[in-house]
């Protein structure tokens, strides 16, 4: 079981006080976008092993959504951030690299 | 024959008896006894039969790696199956029986599936799906669910009580043995808060049963010291009978204590599941002995090496009289001296090894034992019970060299430490080739939020094998735990143990070497499923490589004891037969439970009225006094119907209706969500949530709208109101409102940040009230102080004010078809409105109407409802609600889903009216068949219906189906299939039945 900071509230607490949400930074496409970009954003999920980005709701808490920098394979976390933004913060881009040196986020 | 002894026990109190029963018979045992030590000690060898031969099974083990010796524990409400009665602490009055077997634990029909051995090899199971076809149906299936199963399902409700326990530690220490109790000493005097549990009621562990010397005193000593030591601290807690069940992410562990399993029906929880954080976790867990795979070595009496010097010296039974030491290493030399101590009869030591000069191995020869090194066991003889062993050449291909006669038989094939805990959050492991073992790889542990490693192993857990290395080992876990939970440790050194000198054990995995196939297929991996050691080299033979297939094709290891005992010796096989190295061929994944804990204890205190939370309405307290018939919904209860005395529910439900739509009725729909939505953007928020237009709304109207998810399909309806210039109230269903909330939460957080918008969810904050039918105004009139006439408050409008004295507000909106307000005041005045609108309405016949006279009422008006109409593959396009999406809108939410090609398309199932023929009622669900099959040899289906009721208004049965090109084909009849297998034929009409012009709302 997980423990993630709300970057809201600041509170530091158990997976089970929040929600996942899935990936996140998707881009939303709707009317006048082409069937393959509808699919990819309706379907197609990266699901990488190692470095990843989600979305997580605070739900017994503060109820803000937020997204989670973390390694699925080793559990480590590599910061929490709010989600009013569409790619992962510089900060949170050099935490995971002062981690994984020469690591890219995937395209 | 297994017998008490005069002598040793030094874990039973030889002052107290107690009485139990065992398949009826009345036994005796002292306090202190595990099951196990009290049936042994009454000759009761034979204790249950196998899952898949129902061979006879005797006692293997001394712990929680027992496969064998499972039992029905209790009785009536406190009946549990699968219970190991090597952990099973006696108590007086215990009752327990055997299991898998019919008609007795003798006599047992189902061993003929061991005369059938042959017939039954590796996934057999899986051959029975193919081949032949018709025979999984009538022969294979039958017989193979009467067979499944151990142990029986409890029948009443558990009498007993359970509890959870949350607790915060810098160290938790999982074993309580020499190593957990050193490393947890260590880590209490470096200051950490140490948190120590064992499994078993007593400390101390293995070491005081082999006779360490610890500090120049005995094990035994130095155990009590040293709990004393720990008790000092008050940093330190203790905990026994306390299995480490799991290891989970970031430093979280399962502690599963049986409080009260040995004193039953005191007032103590019976289970406490222990949620723990730990910023370190040192498994001090130990090792557990490995069986030999040699030829009848599952008969009763074939017992591990060191389970046989456990019963000896902690409870004084001796399994046997005359005793077979079978070994490949120096450690079962110690139960063959210790047997010879307590005047028992030790025949022979057969060791695989050529030529063994150990000290243990002198002292055995001194001791007068014969010992035959470079030998094996061919065979055992016996059935229920060993007879005999039969000798043979280790190397050679089993020609019996002689036949030993003995009643028990101690083996030891090794040590393998237990490394579940290590393993179940990722720990990984590595081959250990002079113990022929896998251990724990300290530089890949399981690793916490900033990668840090947060799992230590102590003694024998980590691979150590002398109690001096043991101890050393495990101070060094202690003190690195606590340096890593921010402790500075002190500079004691580790206690020193007397050496024991030992020789390399020698890797056996077969027994002999070149066995026969005959031997093989009497050679048992898994005991508990009859997995052999010929299963393993078949399923290898077909092709299966990875150890996961292997284990799943063969069972091996899926017991209810997870292969504690058979998975390195059976992966061991598989590697032989595959011509490759153990490590390459690898183990099987450890998941936790570490031993199975009852469901009780997961589930802790919810249970009955506190599993879940009601959620109760205001006016909840009315319903229940006036008799109200409930229905859940969502975490609700709502009325379904009022029934008087004398009435039926269904009587009930149809006078509610007759009553409402003849005169006035009254519904609490206060579970209604209300959700509403501010702000400079609110109307171009609603615009993208609902398919319809919102924005454009006027001040003081209502408007009934759909909401999609981005796959298209329908997922809320409701009436929304605006309230004021940047303000709109939105209702939501019932079950809806909170996941709605969350929904419009998600868009404005996640998506439209920079929308001026805020959502607040208050359904709770008011209580509703539909007042419903053609008296409906002269009721409200009647509480006065608002104009409620058609002029100043026409249909889908609403107005705020106070009626009767009450701060109401009053949406004319009518989901019966009837004329209708629907008035919002707030909760607490919520049981005063509606006793004031009981009282007023008691001239005009007003009674209070549930939900299923609400349900029959919208679908007489031809009303969809979210649940029922829809189900989460329904557009609202099929639902014939064209009239409710939006064309002028550039996007909404679902409406790029709606215009892929196969949503865009008239050509599915879609929304009608379905009027039986002989005007009965048509049963939920069923499906309109049409001509030939499909495919799959399946009836074609072609429609469904969605919602079905007797019209009380109509005197008919009416329902709404999904049909495909349904609008299409009105006047057309069609058949649905029933339960029972006949026809019913119904004929396509309009959904609306009652009232098609709307005229009785817009009065």
């Amino acid at each position: 079981m997980l423990i993630l900071t709300c970057p809201y509230c600041g509170v530091t607490g158990e997976e089970t006080e929040f929600a996942a949400g899935g990936e996140a930074h998707l881009k939303r496409f709707g009317p006048g976008s082409s069937d393959a970009e509808f699919e990819s954003y309706l379907f197609a999920r990266k699901n990488e092993k190692g470095v990843t980005f989600e979305r997580w709701r605070h739900a017994n808490g503060c109820g803000k959504w937020f997204h989670a920098a973390r390694c699925t394979v080793t559990l480590e976390v590599f910061g929490t951030y709010k989600a009013q933004v569409t790619e992962p913060p510089k900060e949170i881009l050099a935490a995971i690299r002062k981690r994984r040196p020469g690591w890219e986020p995937a395209a | 024959m297994s017998t008490r002894l005069a002598t040793q026990g030094r874990l039973i109190n030889r002052d107290k008896r107690l009485e139990f029963t065992f398949n009826g018979k009345r036994l005796q045992g002292y306090e202190g006894d595990t099951l196990a030590a009290a049936l042994l000690a009454n000759d009761q060898m034979l204790v249950g039969r196998s899952f898949k031969y129902h061979r006879p099974r005797g006692i293997l083990a001394s712990g929680s790696e027992e496969p064998n010796a499972l039992v029905n524990l209790g009785e009536g409400a406190r009946l549990e199956p699968n219970q190991r009665a090597t952990t099973t602490e006696l108590f007086h009055g215990l009752t327990a029986t055997s299991q898998n077997h019919f008609p007795s634990l003798e006599f047992d029909i189902g061993e003929i599936n061991n005369s059938l051995a042959r017939f039954l090899p590796a996934g057999f199971y899986y051959k029975t799906f193919i081949h032949p076809r018709f025979a999984w149906k009538h022969v294979f299936e039958p017989f193979i669910r009467q067979s499944a199963g151990l142990g029986k399902a409890p029948k009443e409700a558990d009498a007993d009580r359970y509890e959870h326990f949350y607790a915060f530690v810098d160290v938790l220490v999982i074993g309580g043995g020499v190593a957990g109790l050193q490393a947890a000493r260590a880590a209490g005097e470096a200051g950490a808060r140490v948190l120590l549990i064992e499994q078993e009621p007593h400390w101390g562990g293995r070491a005081p049963v082999d006779g360490a010397v610890i500090e120049g005193k005995p094990a035994e000593d130095w155990v009590k010291d040293t709990l004393q030591a720990l008790e000092a601290m008050e940093n330190v807690t203790l905990r026994n009978r306390m299995m480490g069940a799991g290891v989970y992410d970031h430093g979280y562990a399962l502690g599963y204590e049986r409080v009260a399993d040995h004193i039953p029906g005191s007032d103590l929880p019976r289970h406490r599941l222990w949620r723990i954080r730990a910023k370190q976790i040192v498994t001090a867990t130990g090792a557990i002995e490995r069986p030999l795979s040699f030829a009848g070595n599952d008969i009763p009496g074939v017992m591990l090496a060191t389970a046989v010097r456990d019963y000896v010296v902690n409870y004084g039974v001796s399994p046997g009289d005359r005793t077979v030491v079978v070994t490949n290493n120096d450690d079962a030399y110690r139960t063959a001296l210790c047997l010879k101590r307590a005047g028992l009869d030790v025949p022979m030591i057969v060791d695989v090894r050529p030529l063994v000069t150990s000290p243990l191995a002198t002292e055995a020869l001194q001791a007068g034992i014969r010992v035959e090194t470079g030998k094996g066991i061919a065979k055992v003889k016996g059935r229920k019970r060993v007879t005999g062993v039969a000798l043979c050449l280790q190397a050679g291909e089993g020609s019996v060299i002689e036949e030993v006669k003995c009643d028990a038989v101690a083996m030891s094939g090794g040590f393998s430490p237990v490394v579940h805990l290590w393993s179940h959050c990722g720990g990984k492991l590595i081959w250990d080739e002079a113990n022929a073992h896998f251990r724990p790889d300290p530089a890949r542990a399981p690793t916490g939020a900033q990668g840090e490693a947060f799992v230590v192993t102590a003694g024998m857990a980590s691979g150590a094998m002398t109690t001096g290395e043991v101890l050393a080992d495990a101070d060094a876990a202690g003190k690195a735990a606590a340096r890593a939970a921010g402790f500075t440790p002190r500079r004691f050194a580790a206690p020193k143990a007397a050496e024991e000198p030992s020789e390399p054990m020698a890797p056996v995995w077969m027994m002999p070497q070149g066995a026969s196939y005959d031997l093989r297929m009497k050679m048992w991996l898994d005991f508990q499923n009859d997995v052999k050691v010929s299963d393993v080299q078949l399923a290898a033979r077909e092709g299966y490589e990875s150890v996961e297939h292997t284990k799943r094709y063969t069972t091996l290891g899926m017991a209810t004891d997870q292969g504690k005992l058979s998975n390195i010796n059976g992966l061991a096989v598989l590697a032989d037969a595959l011509g490759e190295d153990i490590p390459q061929v690898g183990t099987t994944t450890f998941r936790p439970p570490y031993t199975p804990i009852s469901m009780g204890a997961i589930a802790g205190e919810a249970r009955g009225e506190i599993f879940q939370p009601l959620r109760r309405t205001p006016i909840h307290g009315w319903h229940e006094a006036h008799g109200a018939h409930w229905e859940p919904v969502g975490h609700w209860r709502r009325p379904y119907a009022y029934p008087k005395a004398g009435e039926t529910v269904e009587e009930a439900v149809h006078r509610e209706v007759l009553n409402t739509r003849r005169r006035v009725g009254l519904l609490d729909a206060s579970t209604l969500g209300k959700i509403v939505v501010k702000g400079p953007d609110a109307g171009r928020f609603l615009d993208m949530l609902y398919t319809n237009m919102m924005s454009t709304l006027k001040v003081g109207r209502c408007r009934y709208g759909l909401m999609c998810n981005e796959n298209g399909f329908l997922s809320d309806d409701g009436v929304v109101a605006r309230i004021d210039e940047d303000t709109w109230l939105c209702h939501t269903t019932s079950g809806g409102a909170d996941r709605i909330h969350q929904w419009m939460e998600e868009w404005l957080q996640t998506e439209w940040w920079d929308w001026k918008v805020y959502v607040a969810n208050l359904t709770e904050q008011y209580a509703q009230i539909a007042v419903v039918g053609p008296d409906a105004r002269h009721v409200l009139e009647r509480l006065g102080g608002m104009d409620v006439s058609k002029e100043t408050l026409p249909f889908m409008g609403w107005q705020e004010g106070k009626l009767g004295g009450f701060d109401a507000r009053v949406f004319r909106i009518s989901f019966s078809g009837e004329l209708s307000y629907e008035i919002a005041v707030p909760a607490s005045q919520g049981l005063a409105f509606w006793e004031a609108l009981m009282e007023v309405g008691e001239a005009y016949g007003m009674q209070p109407y549930g939900t299923e006279a609400l349900h029959i009422m919208r679908a007489e008006k031809g009303f969809i409802m979210i649940g029922d109409e829809t189900d989460g593959t329904v557009i609202p396009q099929d639902l014939g609600l064209h009239w409710a999406i939006s064309k002028k809108k550039e996007d909404y939410l679902g409406k790029r889903a709606q215009a892929r090609s196969f949503m865009d398309n008239p050509d599915r199932w879609q929304l009608v009216g379905l009027e039986t023929l002989d005007g009965s009622v048509l049963p939920d669900g069923c499906y309109a068949i049409g001509e030939g099959t499909n495919a799959n040899g399946q009836a074609e289906m072609f429609g469904r219906v969605t919602s079905t009721y007797y019209s009380p208004t109509l005197g008919r049965g009416i329902a709404m189906g999904l049909v495909h090109n349904g609008p299409q084909r009105m006047g057309e009849v069609i058949r649905f299939g029933t339960p029972d297998k006949s026809f019913v034929e119904a004929r396509i009409v309009d959904p609306v039945f009652y009232d098609k012009e709307g005229e009785k709302q817009n009065v």
